[in-house]
């Protein structure tokens, strides 16, 4: 068996060079890094969209594009956020990356598939692309109906095809790391052994393969009913408009707990590192992520407070969505928790793990305030959502997706990255996010309604505030590019626990082995078995 | 875990074969009874029908019956998440 070979093995990147290697690998970690590039490339293309929408608002006239032109870039900055950079970045990368690593495994369960699930998610990208040259979509990323049946000219159809396609990918890779975590675990790994990374992946898949369905049958629904009349959201024809919004969020939802879980799975494996300290309440926090995950589910409906749904069904809504608010309390405590008396530092990875805790806060709460069904007829459809989810969804999200390049950058690459200069980028992005995203707080308690180009001059100095933030978190957001870069050619190289991390995957050489350890590894304790004691790194 | 309940032998062709003849059967009385007026007894009568097929392609075509706990428990998740979908989504359209 090659892991117990005692000849020095040539690590995953230099089994072979050859881009037909790469395109045809069955290897996890070198899918893991197909999809790192994959949703770079679409993280820029909706960035873009993103930028010139700022741009545009700097002033209070549409003066920069048409109305239209507007709708199709928030359509496609979120289609493409959502679909083919959010719900990927963490599990598809990572995920793929270290899930086999963690659980001692030298493989996921299905390697094919795996490989599949990445051709899957590069076709709908393809859909989308082509989308976007045909003249782009301008339905926004939730497609409502009846606009998208009924009314709008633009390529509702292709778009659609794309969603569609890619949610394919994402119930592979779900499929995968649930028959992956329960079949390949490491002798001795017991459930509650299992690192919180990988049980946030677990619980990410269980959504994964759960809701994932769902939207695909709501866009084909949406596109059936769009090309042959087929009444089923047109009251006209006998369908019900709301349906769409019960089937979409039912999906979509849950979906913002894809993001989210895995960054959570992260924050923990950072904080314990940097802290030096074995998470606080772990079965807390292996309960509170299933908690999410399932609670998550019967939320849907604050989606739809204005909508024309049942009062009775909107209280019902309401008390859920409070309800979930409770586990996700208990990660932000056990978090804080850990740090207490632990020997902290403040690392890049950490710094960039803890402006996770303060934006997800933020966007927690301001999320209690949305539950709220008097407070959410004021709120809804302002700024003060779009505030509010990207806190959530870009601030925590991505403040946990950076955090994981830089913590698990080594092992991956087998380089070490400029220290100075990723702290530097930690603390430039939080700065830029909170200035770009927290006057439109304030825009949005005002009164500000969102998707519009044009709006009334009180709301100036907040939207050049908030374009001034996102030029700083852009240049945020270019940086660790340029030093990662950097690092790759030139970086000196990492021992194979450069922070003195526990867990599986830093036990094998960085970068590791095709097969990723030499001798099948044995678990004989719990995870996180730290010394406040000992110090930092070897 | 008990050593049986880890086994997974196929159901044989034969099997197969007289499920399918028994969902068709089952279709053709459907169809057959939608013919006699019954009154509400129909909507009763095609749902059992339908629950009837149902469990029968989940036993003998997705192995159920022969699948190990936690396969079964896969798919109670998937009929548990449906039944929130449609209860939730229910509730709201009759209460409106």
């Amino acid at each position: 068996m090659s892991t117990i070979a005692a000849a020095p093995e040539p690590s995953y990147i230099d089994v072979s060079y050859t881009l037909r290697s790469w395109l045809t690998t069955h290897d996890h970690k070198r899918i893991g890094l197909l999809y790192v590039v994959s949703i770079t490339f679409f993280f820029f293309i909706a960035a873009v969209a993103a930028a010139i929408m700022r741009v545009e608002l700097l002033t209070p006239a549409g003066d920069l594009l048409e109305a239209d032109t507007y709708n199709k870039l928030f359509t496609v900055h979120g289609v493409v956020m959502v679909w083919f950079f959010l719900i990927p970045s963490i599990p598809a990368t990572f995920g793929n990356f270290l899930l086999p690593l963690m659980i001692g495994a030298r493989d996921v369960a299905f390697p094919r598939l795996n490989l599949a699930s990445w051709y899957v998610y590069s076709l709908g990208g393809l859909f989308v692309i082509i989308t976007l040259i045909a003249g782009g979509v301008d339905t926004g990323w939730t497609f409502y109906t009846p606009y998208t049946t009924m009314f709008s000219n633009t390529h509702v159809v292709a778009a659609i095809c794309g969603v569609f396609i890619v949610g394919f990918s994402s119930i592979f890779t779900g499929l995968n790391f649930i028959v992956t975590v329960h079949r390949m675990r490491a002798p001795g790994l017991n459930w509650f052994r299992l690192p919180l990374f990988v049980w946030a992946q677990y619980a990410t898949s269980l959504v994964m393969v759960l809701a994932t369905p769902v939207l695909a049958m709501t866009l084909a629904l949406v596109a059936i009913e769009r090309i042959l009349q087929v009444g089923i959201f047109d009251p006209a024809l006998g369908g019900d408009p709301l349906l769409f919004q019960h089937l979409f969020w039912f999906y979509s939802h849950p979906a913002v707990y894809i993001m989210v879980l895995p960054a959570m799975g992260v924050v923990s494996e950072v904080i314990a590192c940097f802290a030096r300290r074995p998470v606080f309440g772990y079965r807390f926090m292996v309960y509170s992520l299933l908690g999410i995950a399932v609670v998550g589910f019967t939320v849907w409906g604050h989606h739809m407070f204005v909508s024309g749904q049942s009062m009775y069904a909107g209280m019902v809504f309401s008390l859920l969505s409070f309800l979930v608010a409770v586990p996700s309390s208990i990660k932000v405590f056990n978090w804080t928790a850990t740090l207490y008396r632990g020997s902290v530092s403040f690392e890049a990875p950490m710094l960039y793990a803890l402006g996770f805790i303060a934006l997800f806060m933020m966007g927690g709460i301001t999320g209690i305030w949305l539950a709220a069904l008097a407070a959410d007829v004021h709120l809804t459809d302002t700024y003060f959502v779009v505030a509010h989810f990207h806190y959530i969804m870009v601030g925590a999200a991505v403040m946990a997706y950076f955090s994981a390049i830089h913590f698990w950058w080594p092992k991956i690459t087998g380089r070490l990255y400029p220290e100075s200069w990723a702290r530097l980028a930690a603390i430039v992005m939080f700065i830029g996010f909170n200035l770009a995203f927290f006057p439109q707080y304030i825009a949005g308690f005002l009164g500000m309604p969102r998707r519009y180009h044009a709006y009334p001059p009180e709301y100036e100095v907040l939207n050049i505030l908030s374009s001034a933030g996102a030029a700083v978190l852009a240049v945020a957001y270019v940086l660790p590019l340029i030093y990662l870069g950097w690092s790759l050619l030139r970086g000196p190289r990492a021992g194979s626990s450069p922070w003195g991390a526990t867990g599986l995957e830093w036990e094998t050489t960085s970068p590791p082995p095709r097969d990723n350890f030499r001798r099948p590894p044995r678990v004989d304790g719990p995870p996180y078995a730290y010394d406040t004691e000992r110090g930092h790194g070897p | 875990m008990s050593p049986a309940a880890g086994q997974n032998h196929s159901p044989g062709a034969r099997q197969y074969v007289l499920t399918w003849v028994a969902l068709l059967v089952l279709l053709l009385v459907a169809v057959g009874t939608a013919y006699i007026p019954l009154g509400v007894v129909n909507v009763g009568l095609n749902l059992g029908i339908a629950v009837v097929k149902a469990l029968l392609v989940m036993v003998v075509f997705m192995h159920l019956g022969i699948s190990r706990p936690v396969v079964r428990l896969a798919a109670v998740a998937g009929f548990f998440w449906l039944a929130l979908l449609f209860i939730l989504t229910l509730a709201e359209y009759v209460t409106r």
